[in-house]
């Protein structure tokens, strides 16, 4: 398949090209991905809204300001964005009944500089409800396949971006992340994630899950475009007050392929027992590769990556069970009206607006933050956060990045874990500490683990994201890891 | 900790979700298997370790108390599931 015939599969470099030359036009593109959510949509199911229409005007007018000759690197390249970022006047259910009618009345700030771009939405992303998952199955409306084999979860909880961006259906997607969310689903599905360092992309209009941990990143299909969203999303915002005050570098000024000399440490406790043998080769060899480009390479240990999924699991379900409390029934969303008063209607509306796993965290949450168990859980929490963060920093002064697995297992068959949150959590168990400690990390392609993708993941000290896209770019450009397409 | 269903009932009325007796069966062994999980947390020493809130160091963000722009009343009721006029309908909140 050439990418002239297929345009849904270049790159945003390649169709950036293209598109300055004149050899396609946005409406071309944009009609492409149309076609190719048709012809696999049924299949994939990564799409809750597609917005064919508005994708088709937009494309018109990306057309239009780039014959005027004022193109940006995104005018006229379509995506898809999670439907946890607010789309003005474009449902954003966040893959949950509670939101299931919402239309925002304004856009995400990450949305918006994608929009001013003149990037083309092509829809919204199904994702686990509230981002609160592994694998997609959490979604209130319906599961999202792996591109790579339909009986097997493209991840979570952005398992639609990721789909949808290995498939072909959009060039590229914004994701989420909270403990692993745009990572783990990137490796699933043979992309690249990032997530950056928190702070770096501004919150404002992502629906809040738990706001010490969230962050928005780009999921594309190269290093190269993950760089160039990220320089479109990236930077400090008014609207968010922990959004970091700093300027923002120009993300693909490192990608020159020479890493002679960058210091890289391995951490032996993500190598947990149960992974996977063929994760656990692709991950080492992708080591290899790096060290013989130069790199050096050297074990490194984090003693309290074991407690990180505690910390976690305690952390993130008591700032949701806070966060969640604003879905009463009364300003917007799902609400029940069948109590004889305005409390029985809002515990209606709760019951009724949140699946399983969001009550499971809202309740898990509410344990842990109420009187008599404070101490025990959410302050224990706390302090082995701050016991995680010295770990990161302590090896960040041997080292300039870490290089690890990003899941101990390739993509899971449908319906695995389902029955098992603790089975579901433990797949988290390489995505959490960074996340705790607020660190950039990445996933890349590294491999195949009998037929399904691998990713390997790069963890760096704050802002530190030149270095791991320096790294990545470097590795991308001595495999063909990335140039692998699902057989969909 | 196995978490009984005093203490399930609890959860649910401080977040303000109604369960059926089912729900509340299955979530009360749900979530002592999750809290099981947690004891490991005891293992570390914490003694005199400062608890982190928060990933990155911030400051409270001052601005001048300006008037400026927001949304308008109808894009605020936009989405409500009941109104009147300019305002969200509820039931009573205080009762006889």
């Amino acid at each position: 398949m050439s990418n002239l015939a297929s345009p849904e599969f270049l790159t945003i470099q390649e169709a950036r090209d293209r598109l300055t030359n004149g050899d396609i036009s946005s409406l071309e593109l944009t009609r492409a991905c149309l076609e190719r959510i048709s012809a696999v949509e049924d299949r994939l199911k990564a799409f809750v809204t597609v917005t064919g229409d508005l994708a088709l005007q937009q494309a018109a007018e990306a057309d239009r300001r780039i014959a005027r000759g004022n193109g940006q690197p995104l005018t006229g390249i379509p995506m898809q964005i999670k439907d946890v970022m607010c789309t003005n006047g474009v449902p954003t259910t966040c893959s949950s009944r509670m939101l299931e009618d919402y239309v925002p009345v304004y856009d995400a700030t990450a949305t918006a500089k994608l929009l001013e771009q003149g990037a083309v939405l092509l829809g919204k992303g199904n994702m686990d409800e509230f981002a609160m998952g592994s694998s997609t199955e959490n979604s209130a409306f319906f599961a999202t396949h792996n591109p790579w084999d339909q009986q097997r979860v493209p991840g979570g909880s952005s398992g639609g971006p990721a789909a949808s961006t290995a498939a072909g259906e959009a060039l590229f997607s914004l994701g989420s992340d909270t403990g692993g969310s745009i990572r783990q689903p990137a490796a699933f599905c043979g992309i690249v994630g990032l997530k950056p360092t928190y702070g770096l992309v501004s919150r404002y209009g992502l629906v809040a899950f738990a706001s010490s941990l969230d962050q928005i990143g780009p999921m594309t299909r190269d290093v190269t475009d993950c760089a160039t969203v990220l320089n479109a999303i990236a930077g400090h915002d008014p609207r968010d007050s922990t959004c970091l005050p700093v300027e923002r570098p120009d993300y693909a000024d490192g990608l020159t392929g020479e890493i002679k000399g960058v210091r890289l440490g391995v951490p032996q406790e993500y190598f947990v027992d149960g992974m996977d043998p063929g994760s656990r080769e692709a991950v080492e060899a992708a080591i290899q590769v790096l060290e013989g480009l130069g790199a050096s390479v050297s074990p490194v240990s984090l003693p309290t990556t074991e407690y990180a999924l505690s910390c976690y699991y305690i952390i993130a379900p008591s700032e949701c069970s806070a966060n969640l409390a604003r879905y009463d029934g009364v300003k917007y969303g799902f609400a029940s009206r069948d109590a004889e008063n305005m409390w029985g209607d809002m515990a209606k509306t709760r019951q009724h607006g949140f699946g399983p796993e969001v009550t499971r965290r809202v309740m898990l949450g509410a344990h842990a933050l109420s009187a008599g168990y404070y101490d025990a859980y959410y302050l224990k929490a706390q302090q082995a956060r701050t016991l995680i963060q010295r770990d990161f920093a302590r090896v960040f002064q041997e080292v300039d990045a870490m290089v690890a697995p990003v899941s101990p297992t390739a993509a899971f068959p449908l319906g695995e874990k389902t029955g098992d949150p603790v089975q579901m959590y433990l797949s988290d168990v390489c995505t959490l500490p960074p996340s705790i400690a607020g660190l950039p990390c990445m996933s890349v392609p590294c491999g195949f683990d009998q037929g399904l993708p691998v990713g390997l993941q790069l963890i760096g000290p704050h802002l530190s994201e030149q270095t791991l896209l320096r790294v990545a770019y470097a590795y991308e450009q001595s495999t063909d890891w990335h140039l692998a397409r699902p057989p969909i | 900790m196995a978490l009984d269903r005093k203490e399930v009932e609890r959860i649910a009325a401080l977040v303000r979700i109604s369960l059926t007796d089912e729900q509340m069966e299955t979530l009360g062994e749900e979530l002592s298997d999750i809290l099981e999980q947690f004891q490991i947390l005891s293992e570390l020493d914490t003694s005199g370790v400062p608890p982190t809130a928060h990933p990155v160091h911030l400051q409270s963000v001052m601005r001048d108390d300006d008037a400026s722009g927001s949304l308008e009343p109808e894009e605020v009721l936009r989405n409500a599931p009941r109104r009147d006029g300019d305002l969200f309908r509820v039931k009573p909140v205080l009762e006889e």
